[in-house]
């Protein structure tokens, strides 16, 4: 079996137009793969770039140079070349992503929003929501909370529905950016017994965790980011 | 997902006289998918949204459009009665204004039913039932099958323009503007009902607007436009997060946060 | 130049003869003429659909029936014999001034029998009586376009004509529908002539559709001020829009005609006094005294003899 991610040779700056084209080089020569059934962990001092490389697995930042390759439907797909659709499609179907915060969307109940991954894949929306109330139980959302939108919810409350968002597909990849932030001690126990059932199913995981206690329980490796900064390579 | 696209656009131009309306704009719009085009009051994009809808015919250029059958027609090519056939049925278009959309002085019911009696539909009962049924599904009350427009708020008005145009089950719907002139709370119930329709249709959509928060909602991927060229292209969070080009940058740095 | 079309007529009412014309018989310039006859022709040669033509000023205003006036000065020759009828009647103001007009500038015979006349120039009325071949039915039309009523543009009801996109004219039955619980438009009821336009039959009451349907007459619309012309050939289908559950119907009667005790045919209502007497006669003068002249005697003439005779 391929392995499911792997990152060559990856560079990032942002071009700062609106300050005289200010360049601000985020990561250069970003190289790693994760392995099936792998969580690695991205270590490293804040705003080294963790969150940035994140992003760039996902499609959702630009990259400069560099290959991302993620296994899609039998095929190696480079995220950083592949056009918009096929992004769209590597995401509905191989590459999943846990955010630090939500995005909600007016009007559409948490359970909606959670089962929704499963339902653009084709899952029937009955059986998609009963997947979705499991996970949510599971995250001990009060269950008055399910039916309502959660533009209103908590931060802990919004980061649980999105991880149970996150965690709902069975992609093969997943990217997780600090989910257990602002998680009390008995759900971020939860969330990493869910992370551990993901590498007991084969997901290659990719993560940033500020928390020691999470990331001690899940990481197989800690990659430093600060390797790839292009401020020491420079220096 | 089907794996050809509904339009494909090359080499689009439009000029009025000296000026550009929209330069050499390219691109393929696949099923089920929703293009967002951004830029300020002048950038061209409601030009090339004329242009893609045949509203207007465009300088140079081609778009081909993929028939129900399968086979792709040129759109300016095709005769006036065809392309007027394409509109009523396998197209939409939702205007800003919803009274340049709807008419005015006729009923709800009669608004919604019009495009099936246009093909053809003749039995009165079936059609108030669809319209009825449409009616429920943008959020109006049956009861009001029967009132003009003109007695409805403009969010309503705006959704029965929704209702008209979907009524036939088209599959590419060009928006001008939708949530323009609509009060927010109006705008986000209007642009959720737009996104569960289009999902749960299979939709594809051409959104032009100023607002980027309408892009982010609705759209998958957008095209950023100035002085009539097309400067930025892609995912559309991708260009609202990371966007490239000094124009969209300026354009994201001038959002407002709440 | 003698006045020749003068020559063979002999009606006793062709009292104007010698006033006539020296140039021009029936009003109208040749040239205007043969004008007219070209729009006419071309529409019989394309049922329904409305020619446009370059209506000229007459002796009378707009909405006098100056269209269906043009339409017969252009067509009636010194062998004509001319009907007219304003509501099926002969005798109304609008009927009498135009007969009294072609009896003056044509000097052709008048009649008020339907069955003796060539040509019949009508407002808002078909006659009772069938027509037959070599009969002509010139309607008088205000406002020729179907679609005006939903779509004010010219331009474009002209392309919805051009490209036969009628929807919208069930739009306007769905409204009578929703609004009455049935089609509650009863005159100017739109049909669709020969299986392709769209056509305004003037308005006449929904009641005379069925008799446009295959005649034998040739019918031709004069509108003057829209300045447009248009006509059903003899044998052309003329079928009334509608819908499958709810189809089409002429007004129906629930009694016979009050003088001649006529039924299916159409009748008016005339108020007899200030205290709610009313009766219920026939429209059409000419086909109601023909039939009294037969013998046939409705409710109130009947009870009116019954006085006299006592």
């Amino acid at each position: 079996m391929a392995t499911p991610l792997v990152v060559s040779d990856v560079a990032k700056s942002f071009t700062m137009h609106l300050r005289g084209g200010l360049v601000l080089p985020v990561v250069a020569n970003v190289s790693f793969a994760v392995a099936s059934g792998e969580c690695v962990v991205l270590g490293g001092p804040s705003g080294i770039g963790k969150s940035s490389i994140l992003k760039m697995l996902y499609g959702n930042y630009a990259v400069d140079a560099g290959q991302i390759l993620v296994s899609h439907a039998g095929r190696t797909v480079d995220v950083a070349s592949a056009d918009p659709r096929t992004v769209l499609e590597i995401r509905r179907t191989a590459l999943g992503y846990v955010s630090q915060f939500l995005r909600t969307v007016p009007r559409v109940a948490a359970l909606d929003v959670v089962a929704e991954p499963l339902v653009s894949r084709g899952t029937a929306p009955e059986e998609a929501r009963e997947r979705a109330a499991e996970l949510l139980a599971r995250l001990n959302l009060p269950r008055d909370l399910w039916q309502l939108p959660p533009a209103t919810f908590s931060g802990g409350e919004q980061q649980r529905v999105n991880i149970a968002r996150g965690f709902i597909t069975d992609h093969a990849v997943l990217l997780l950016d600090e989910p257990t932030a602002s998680l009390d001690a008995t759900n971020r126990r939860v969330v990493i017994d869910m992370i551990e059932a993901k590498k007991t199913a084969g997901v290659a995981l990719l993560g940033i965790f500020h928390d020691e206690e999470v990331r001690e329980a899940v990481a197989d490796r800690i990659l430093d980011v600060t390797a790839f900064s292009p401020r020491r390579s420079a220096a | 997902m089907s794996d050809m696209p509904l339009l494909k656009v090359r080499s689009l131009s439009k000029f009025y006289g000296n000026r550009i309306g929209c330069h050499d704009v390219g691109f393929d719009l696949w099923p089920g998918e929703v293009l967002a085009i951004v830029g300020e009051s002048g950038s061209g994009k409601t030009t090339l949204l004329n242009c893609l809808s045949t509203r207007l015919m465009p300088s140079t250029g081609d778009v081909q459009y993929r028939m129900r059958d399968g086979d792709y027609r040129d759109l300016y090519r095709m005769s006036e009665a065809e392309r007027r056939v394409l509109m009523r049925t396998d197209w939409g278009f939702v205007h800003q204004n919803p009274a340049d959309g709807l008419r005015m002085t006729v009923s709800a019911g009669a608004n919604v039913g019009e495009r099936l009696m246009a093909v053809g539909n003749r039995h009165y009962g079936r059609i108030r039932a669809t319209a009825s049924e449409w009616l429920s599904r943008v959020e109006i009350e049956t009861d009001r099958i029967d009132d003009q427009p003109r007695a409805f708020s403009g969010g309503m008005r705006q959704r029965l323009q929704i209702a008209r145009n979907l009524v036939t089950s088209p599959r590419l719907v060009f928006m001008d503007e939708p949530t323009g002139g609509l009060d927010v709370s109006v705008q986000a119930r209007l642009l959720d009902l737009v996104r569960g329709l289009v999902s749960d249709l299979g939709l594809s959509a051409i959104v032009v607007t100023h607002d980027l928060a309408v892009a982010r909602l609705l759209s998958h991927r957008m095209m950023v436009m100035k002085g009539g060229h097309v400067i930025e292209h892609g995912l559309t969070d991708r260009v609202l997060d990371d966007p490239r080009e000094p124009y969209t940058q300026l354009l994201v740095s001038s959002i407002l946060q709440v | 130049m003698s006045a020749p079309h003068t020559e063979p007529v002999t009606a006793p009412e062709s009292a104007g003869e010698a006033e006539l014309a020296a140039y021009n018989f029936a009003y109208l310039d040749e040239q205007t003429k043969r004008m007219i006859r070209r729009a006419i022709l071309k529409a019989i040669a394309i049922p329904g659909y409305q020619v446009p033509f370059a209506s000229r000023e007459m002796p009378m205003p707009y909405g006098w029936g100056t269209g269906g006036v043009q339409v017969t000065a252009a067509i009636i020759g010194p062998e004509d014999v001319l009907k007219v009828i304003d509501q099926g009647a002969d005798d109304t103001t609008n009927a009498v001034s135009i007969r009294a007009f072609f009896q003056k500038v044509a000097a052709v015979r008048a009649t008020t029998h339907t069955a003796d006349a060539t040509i019949i120039q009508t407002r808002h009325r078909i006659p009772e009586h069938t027509l037959k071949e070599g009969q002509v039915l010139v309607y008088q039309v205000p406002i020729p376009e179907p679609l005006r009523f939903l779509e004010p543009r010219e331009t474009e009801t002209r392309k919805m004509h051009a490209l036969e996109e009628y929807g919208l004219m069930h739009v306007k039955l769905y409204e009578d529908i929703a609004r009455h619980g049935r089609i509650a438009t009863t005159y100017a009821y739109p049909v669709k002539v020969h299986g392709r336009y769209v056509m305004d039959p003037s308005p006449t009451p929904k009641f005379d559709n069925p008799k446009m349907h295959r005649s034998e007459a040739l019918q031709l619309f004069g509108a003057g001020r829209e300045k447009r012309i248009y006509a059903v050939p003899p044998h052309t289908d003329v079928v009334s829009l509608d819908f499958e559950d709810h189809p089409f119907e002429v007004q129906q009667f629930d009694r016979p005609c009050a003088l001649c005790g006529a039924t299916h045919v159409y009748l008016d209502e005339v108020v007899l006094d200030d205290r709610g007497g009313r009766m219920f006669v026939c429209s059409d003068t000419d086909y109601c005294e023909t039939r009294q002249a037969e013998g046939h005697v409705g409710e109130m003439l009947a009870t009116s003899e019954r006085e006299a005779a006592e």
